[in-house]
């Protein structure tokens, strides 16, 4: 249960970013995943009053607010345009339509959770985050970074000659995943992003230029072979380790398949 | 305790509530009983209302957000419901009907967006409603049902 003192609608970032340096005071998102927790909040600073909530397109790049909803990705028609319908595939499964109406794309990435579709999705892409101090950060280097009291204003994913497939698999319907995977050939280098290994999503590239002859149902499964052998997998109450290890095998083909025009 | 303004079911509502009160809490409060707790941790749809049109789930959601929006519980959409629920109540999806209340707003949400869905969008759509009891498919057939005699022209009193 979270107990909450105050609450403050913030004007500014600034003020925003001024309440959360102190460790008693707390962002809230959509608030899913801090509802779940249990908290003494002093301060719960909302964003939801500083227009981040859109997705705004550009020639080069999209800009997605923090406070842009899942729901939001899984309906914007010039992202899933630019995805191949991968950033709706990858949120589709999240809970139900009510969750998606909530749950934020800034809450999403600064939990780093190991189960994240959004997380998984956007590695895939030639992606960035902008903090309010610290400036524009490759999605990659984010994911790697430790939780500190920097506000996330937004996700910036950059256009580029790309195309994506996104697959993941769950025990049942709106479950966490036991697997997430997304492939992407952006400038001609493909690259599979791997999460729910139960770990942190991460990104293996085709150095070895297995797919660089075409994408056929042998290069596919070699590629996914290679992904599966180097991916790191674990085992937690939805799946062992090998079971991860072979659905990798598996979706990660099925993924290069989609990219082909085969699925 | 602080001051929220917010528009009920119609109605503008004025209350100080404390930072950390609950959209689910504030509207049973102001005497909209419909609406439920089941699962508590955003999984099961049950406490489901209407927020600016869209459905969202009240027991995750701050009664401070909610300041200054328009909320819309089962009370206040009695006759847009009433299209629908019988076919439902015939295709025996109503058991125990403790999900019923969620199921209905998510309904209406859903034929609002899409009033005419095909079967895996009506799927698609409620996935996040649960019901321990029916097993999905009697509300599924009640919805097609009712697609169905809509587009016939009828009614579920006819
Ligand atoms: C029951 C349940 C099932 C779920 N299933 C899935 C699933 O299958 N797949 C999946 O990918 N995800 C899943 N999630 C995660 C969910 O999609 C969200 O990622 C999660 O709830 C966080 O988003 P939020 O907007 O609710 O953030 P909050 O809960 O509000 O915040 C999460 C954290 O981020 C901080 N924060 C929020 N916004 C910012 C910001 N802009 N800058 C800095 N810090 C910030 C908060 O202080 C908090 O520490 C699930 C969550 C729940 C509760
Ligand atoms: S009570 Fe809100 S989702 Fe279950
Ligand atoms: S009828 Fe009992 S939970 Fe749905």
């Amino acid at each position: 249960m979270i107990t909450i003192h105050k609450y403050v609608r913030a004007q500014s970032l600034e003020e925003a970013y001024a309440l959360n340096q102190s460790r008693r005071n707390r962002i809230i998102g959509g608030m899913l995943w801090l509802k779940m927790s249990t908290l003494n909040i002093a301060t719960a600073i909302d964003l939801s009053g500083l227009g981040l909530d859109t997705i705004e397109e550009t020639d080069d790049a999209f800009s997605i607010g923090a406070m842009v909803t899942l729901r939001q990705l899984e309906q914007h028609q010039g992202l899933n345009r630019y995805m191949n319908g991968a950033a709706a595939e990858a949120v589709s499964s999240i809970v139900g339509v009510q969750f998606r109406n909530m749950a934020t794309v800034g809450g999403s990435l600064w939990g780093r959770f190991g189960f994240s579709d959004v997380l998984t999705l956007f590695l895939a892409a030639d992606s960035y985050v902008e903090l309010y101090k610290g400036g524009v950060v490759p999605l990659a280097q984010f994911a790697a970074m430790k939780p500190d009291r920097d506000i996330l204003v937004r996700l910036i994913v950059k256009k580029t000659s790309a195309s994506f497939a996104y697959r993941s698999m769950r025990i049942q319907r709106t479950d966490f995943p036991v697997i997430t995977c997304a492939v992407s050939r952006v400038n001609d280098c493909f690259c599979a992003s791997v999460g729910a290994r139960p770990h942190k999503a991460i990104l293996l590239r085709d150095d070895e230029g297995i797919l660089a002859g075409g994408i056929t149902e042998e290069s596919a499964a070699a590629f996914a072979s290679s992904v599966a052998q180097r991916c790191p997998t674990g085992g937690n109450l939805r799946g062992s380790a090998a079971y991860r290890t072979h659905l990798i095998r598996v979706l990660v083909k099925r993924a290069i398949l989609a990219l082909g025009g085969n699925a | 305790m602080m001051e929220i303004r917010l528009k009920l079911n119609g109605k503008t509502i004025t209350d100080h509530i404390d930072a950390d009160l609950l959209l689910i809490d504030f509207v049973r409060r102001h005497g909209c009983l419909s609406v439920k707790r089941g699962c508590e941790t955003a999984n099961c749809g049950l406490c489901t209302v209407l927020m600016d049109g869209k459905p969202v789930l009240s027991c995750s959601l701050l009664a401070a957000r909610a300041d200054g929006h328009e909320i819309y519980t089962l009370e206040g959409l009695q006759q847009e419901a009433e299209a629908f629920v019988g076919f439902i109540a015939d295709e025996g999806a109503d058991q125990c009907g403790f999900c019923n209340p969620g199921y209905v707003m998510n309904t209406i949400a859903l034929l609002r967006e899409n009033p005419n869905p095909t079967d895996d969008e009506i799927r698609a759509y409620l996935a996040g409603n649960l019901c321990r009891c029916s097993g999905y498919e009697g509300q599924l057939r009640g919805i097609r049902r009712f697609l169905n005699s809509r587009a016939e022209g009828g009614s579920h009193a006819e």
